[in-house]
């Protein structure tokens, strides 16, 4: 299959050696990605160099949707604003109590002398695309480093938790989504206020509580939000309700599925919110107990 | 039965030297392709357009792209992806091997032949990227995951028109 031209006509090294040189480049880029993470500067200055050409693509789409909004009928808008009219009633009303148990909980923190409730500044982002890997739950939003966007940032809809910021380019931001494999977020029954882990599984609609006794006090319609512990998420975010308990004696934790509550994947606009201030340090493990060590005697 | 010239009995007709810029551009074009925000089943039956246009250049010209340009692509689709660095870079070195060392081989036979290399070579590339994913953790996809080598496939014999009808000479102007 190979050929190999006569030596005065060579021009380079031959297939083989050009094939092995870039694979081990390739695998060298892996293992350096995957083991260690070297490799963000790279990624950052390829992700700018795809960023004219994403945009490019994005055009048509952009242009139709465009063309499209100009034919709304009035009916529709009609409808549309008797809708958010209604909404924005209602809203206000809640807004009202909102306001009243904040100062209230307000001075209640005081009494307690606990420390008090951080407003989070937020941004509003939309969604350029979901990223094309089968094998991961991401999305690709239209604000980066510049915009002031930081890894690790929460990002919401209107629901409820979407995911976490997980890479920052300068223009654009990469968001795991809750329903990617092994996303983990510590989150809280609201029924009972018991704390849990919710595990994304890789695919879309469900996530697993894991590491929940047989016994515990859980059932179908449990809403979970975050609980805050981990400093990342502001507490109380919709995340997820339970839709199925599956309690089996051979095991000792229950199986435990649920339904995100935000609508990931569906939306175009969403917010990043502030990551937050730093929680203060963990205290100090307790040290480990050394056993004298003996000293040899020098002969 | 006209005697047929060596290496490529079904090259009948003689093309145009192949320009580099024009290379450039249907690389160009086959990312941008591929960058194209689709979802749901669009995505899932989409075809790698990159690497039906390197097997396209390392089948007919495999002296005009080498596995740089594959390498280079392969990042910027990991980039994409937001996938690890260099799973893609990997499979399209090896499309890029399979191609120039059938290079010989594969244009003896007819369009329609041509489909079921084109089919075993991307879906080589394919199980390349699953195996880097599955060596680092990851589920199993499910079968729909190799559906892009099948419409990859089906679309090599419209893409090889397409990439070879700039190269045809164009008619003769003295004739008219």
């Amino acid at each position: 299959m190979e050929y190999s031209p006569p030596p005065f006509f060579r021009r380079g090294p031959s297939l083989g050696t050009r094939l092995i040189s870039f694979f081990l480049l390739s695998l060298a880029l892996l293992f350096a990605d995957a083991r260690f993470g070297y490799l963000d500067v790279l990624r950052r200055g390829v992700g700018v160099m795809l960023y004219p050409l994403q945009k490019l693509v994005e055009l048509p789409g952009e242009t139709a949707s465009l063309v499209a909004d100009l034919f709304v009928t009035q009916a529709t808008l009609r409808s549309e604003n008797d809708r958010l009219q209604r909404e924005n009633f209602m809203n206000a009303i809640r807004l009202q109590d909102h306001d009243a148990i904040a100062a209230e909980n307000a001075r209640l923190r005081e009494l307690l002398e606990l420390q008090p409730r951080v407003e989070r500044a937020s941004m509003v982002a939309e969604i350029l695309y979901a990223a094309r890997d089968p094998f991961v739950k991401r999305i690709i939003l239209d604000k980066g480093s510049t915009h002031g966007v930081q890894a690790g940032a929460p990002v919401v809809d209107a629901q409820g938790l979407i995911g976490q910021v997980r890479r920052v380019f300068p223009w654009v931001s990469e968001v795991t989504l809750v329903t990617d494999r092994d996303q983990a977020i510590p989150v809280q029954l609201v029924r009972n206020g018991r704390r849990a882990m919710v595990f994304g599984l890789g695919y879309d609609g469900a996530l697993e509580l894991r590491f929940m006794p047989i016994n515990a006090d859980i059932e179908a319609g449990d809403v979970l939000v975050t609980s805050g512990i981990d400093g990342i998420y502001p507490a109380g975010l919709p995340v997820a309700t339970v839709t199925g308990i599956e309690r089996n004696a051979a095991y000792p934790f229950a199986r435990v599925t649920s339904v995100p509550a935000a609508g990931v994947g569906s939306h175009r606009q969403v917010m990043i919110l502030d990551p937050g201030e730093a929680l203060p340090d963990r205290p100090p493990a307790d040290e480990v107990q050394q056993r004298p060590r003996r000293t040899r005697r020098g002969g | 039965m006209r005697p047929r010239a060596f290496g490529r009995p079904y090259a009948e007709e003689v093309l145009q030297p192949v320009k580099a810029g024009y290379v450039s551009v249907t690389l160009i074009v086959a990312l941008l392709l591929n960058l194209l925000p689709l979802s749901g089943w669009v995505l899932m039956l989409r075809p790698d357009f990159i690497a039906l246009v390197l097997l396209y250049w390392g089948l007919e010209h495999p002296r005009k792209v080498g596995f740089f340009p594959a390498f280079l692509l392969g990042l910027a689709m990991d980039v994409a992806h937001g996938s690890l660095l260099g799973q893609h870079a990997l499979a399209y070195t090896g499309l890029m091997f399979a191609a120039i060392a059938l290079h010989r081989r594969v244009p003896m036979f007819g369009v329609r032949q041509q489909v079921l290399h084109i089919l075993g070579i991307l879906f080589l590339a394919q199980l390349t990227v699953l195996a880097v994913r599955l060596a680092t953790g990851s589920d199993f996809p499910g079968w729909w995951y190799f559906l892009p080598s099948a419409s990859g496939a089906i679309l090599w014999p419209f893409a090889r028109h397409m990439l070879t009808v700039r190269l045809r000479p164009r008619s003769d102007r003295e004739e008219i």
